[in-house]
């Protein structure tokens, strides 16, 4: 699958295209199929999207969606140095998820 | 330290509003990213994999209290609660805002601070020795030189678009604490046989995809001619320097390119030229400068009797103290190096803690060490156990200077959006593994330096022992180099052979170790019996 991240131009927050708009959180993502591209220079235009980029996305364990590249679960997880900081600050295993 | 005057205020404070326009136009859609980008990293922010970097220029890494508590300020109130201090002696703030940059620059600016040139294609932030001043083996204070060329090189047309960044280092000893020829421009001051300063010149050095040590192109430039000198060096690269291929721009490749020898031969045929322009620093202006870095007024007649009589005290001591070059003062080191924490990180609350002892104990002086650890610099061996308690109080009494756990790390895959591994996680284990003090003191001098992209950052090239991750088919993989050193005597470390996994790299480290103290004789550091025997005892123990 296909999905699209990005960053929130004002904050610096790390997005995931939902099919109608942006989320936080990657659980959120859909499968944008060959649609990327155009999506990602229509809410560029909009300032609702900074430096987007299409990415391959697979499901979890549990059937969510999960990055395919480590990298990109870094991002929508937050560093697993500091899982404090993270999204999940009370899940201890959320580590996991990333590696 | 160096006192911003009226004009430099003036600079400062019109850089802050022209980002302040500039944020204000992106944010209302009036500017692309393409167009927004340069502009944003001439001001230090980046887009990283969280969120936006702010890295903030800490010239030659000397603070005073009332920034550090700034940076505390911004940590607490723009960020996280956090900084972590870069192996440039910079700052770099993980959590920024866009819509807060202009907000954070326009504070930093009150306390005669910014984040100019800390990115890009520019003269980065000039590094130093951070014993600069209070040295007992040091020629003279370098960051007078520094703070004159950081000036004269801010903003000058001529490198405003370099083909790559430059970056410049500077000391005044024998021993080299500012990892000196892996810089694209090293400068140590020495005396002549007459007894003047100056400056032995070294160009062509730095880490990255491409390592080199810097090669000595100029035994003796006297001191009132070193801008003419360094104008020569930058000329010579800006006007050779392929600007098609972002892998050949660094100085480094031109010297390497055309020889050392026909690169310093351009260089001094540049030099005369730019000598007969008169473009060097006046003497009234160097004595001006000199005169911010006259040192503090350190008292006579104090004891040299520390009261060991606390063994934790006496073995932080023994490990974190610098000899001084006042009688009765030390150079504290504090250790960012916490096991389990993360190298160079440091709360608002222990800026605050560092800042308070700073102005009570160390003429309100601060440092940065490219190691990532900060320096008090003139405490008064009396002062020592009270510093050491209120370190002690704000978690930052650890005993590990040099030593196996006192870990260079990048940010890594962790932050960057450059790096292909984490490097932090690697650095952690490798702390936990030898956390026992009485082992770490058992390897003694042990540099391990940890970079999670060929980037280099973490300085993995200078590594007594260094690893570099790289992404391989989406995995972590860790390849161990042996043998680098950042110090007086620079090597480039060489890699051993096959990557390892998280687990593998660090049991890797752990039989080179073992190598070691069954190999050493008396006195020798790892760096020394790993020169001595060679690399396949290692490399033997390590794949065999």
């Amino acid at each position: 699958m296909n999905i699209l991240t990005g960053n929130d131009l004002a904050t610096g927050d790390v997005i995931w295209w939902t099919g109608e708009g942006w989320s936080r959180h990657v659980e959120d993502a859909v499968d944008v199929g060959d649609q990327g591209e155009s999506i990602l220079e229509a809410e560029t235009a909009a300032r609702r999207v900074n430096s987007g980029y299409q990415i391959a996305g697979e499901r979890d364990a549990q059937g969510k969606v999960r990055p395919a590249h480590i990298k990109d679960r870094i991002r929508a997880l937050g560093p697993t140095v500091r899982l404090d900081l993270s999204l999940k600050p009370a899940d201890p295993s959320v580590g996991n998820w990333v590696i | 330290m160096y006192r911003y005057d009226k004009y430099d205020q003036a600079v400062v404070d019109a850089r802050v509003d022209e980002f302040r326009d500039q944020t204000a136009r992106r944010l209302a859609g009036q500017m692309t990213e393409d167009q927004f980008k340069p502009l944003r990293l001439k001001n230090g922010l980046y887009l990283q994999l969280h969120a936006y970097m702010l890295r903030v220029a800490i010239p030659y890494g000397t603070l005073n209290s009332t920034q550090m508590r700034k940076l505390a300020h911004i940590a607490r109130t723009y960020d996280r609660g956090y900084g972590h201090f870069t192996t440039r002696q910079n700052i770099q703030y993980h959590w920024i805002k866009l819509q807060d940059a202009p907000d954070i620059l326009a504070e930093l600016a009150t306390v005669e601070m910014h984040a100019i040139q800390t990115s890009g294609e520019s003269i980065r932030n000039i590094s130093a020795d951070q014993y600069a001043g209070a040295a007992a083996d040091e020629i003279e204070d370098p960051r007078a030189w520094a703070e004159l060329i950081r000036q004269a090189t801010t903003f000058h047309p001529e490198f405003s678009y370099l083909p790559r960044k430059f970056k410049i280092a500077l000391i005044a000893s024998p021993t080299d604490r500012a990892a000196l020829r892996w810089h694209d421009l090293a400068l140590r001051i020495v005396r002549n046989e007459a007894g003047e300063p100056g400056f032995e010149v070294f160009a062509g050095g730095g880490m990255g995809r491409t390592p080199f040590i810097a090669y000595p192109i100029r035994a003796f430039c006297p001191a009132e001619q070193i801008f003419s000198y360094i104008q020569a060096v930058l000329r010579v690269w800006n006007s050779h320097a392929r600007r098609d291929n972002i892998h050949k721009q660094r100085m480094k490749i031109l010297v390497h390119d055309l020889g050392h020898e026909e690169f310093t031969r351009q260089v001094e045929e540049a030099f005369a030229h730019i000598l007969t322009l008169g473009t060097d620093f006046p003497r009234a202006e160097y004595e001006r400068i000199a005169a911010y870095f006259a040192p503090p007024p350190f008292e006579t007649g104090l004891s040299e009797e520390i009261d060991r009589s606390d063994p934790d005290f006496a073995l932080w001591v023994d490990r974190q103290i610098a000899p001084h070059k006042a009688p009765g003062y030390a150079i504290v080191n504090v250790s960012l190096k916490r096991i389990g924490g993360i190298g160079g990180d440091i709360t608002a609350e222990q800026m605050d803690a560092v800042a308070d002892l700073a102005e009570r104990y160390s003429f309100d002086d601060i440092r940065v060490s490219h190691a990532q650890n900060l320096v008090l610099p003139h405490v008064r061996k009396q002062d020592l156990y009270a510093v050491w308690q209120a370190l002690d109080a704000a978690g930052l009494a650890d005993v590990n200077l040099d030593l196996v756990t006192d870990i260079i790390a990048c940010p890594g895959l962790d932050y960057c959006s450059l790096a292909n591994a984490r490097s932090i996680p690697i650095a952690q284990k490798i702390a936990q593994r030898f956390a026992d003090p009485a082992r770490q003191l058992e390897l003694g001098e042990l540099k391990i330096k940890i970079s999670g992209c060929i980037n280099a950052c973490g300085h993995h090239h200078a590594g007594h022992i260094g690893i570099l991750g790289v992404d391989r088919k989406g995995t972590e993989n860790y390849q161990l180099l042996l043998g680098g050193s950042g110090a007086e005597d620079t090597s480039l470390a060489k890699i051993t052979g096959p990557g390892f996994d998280e687990n593998g790299i660090v049991d890797a480290v752990e039989k080179a170790t073992d190598v070691y103290l069954r190999e050493r004789t008396e006195g020798e550091r790892f760096l020394d019996t790993y020169r001595r025997i060679g690399v396949e005892p290692f490399k033997e123990a390590i794949y065999g």
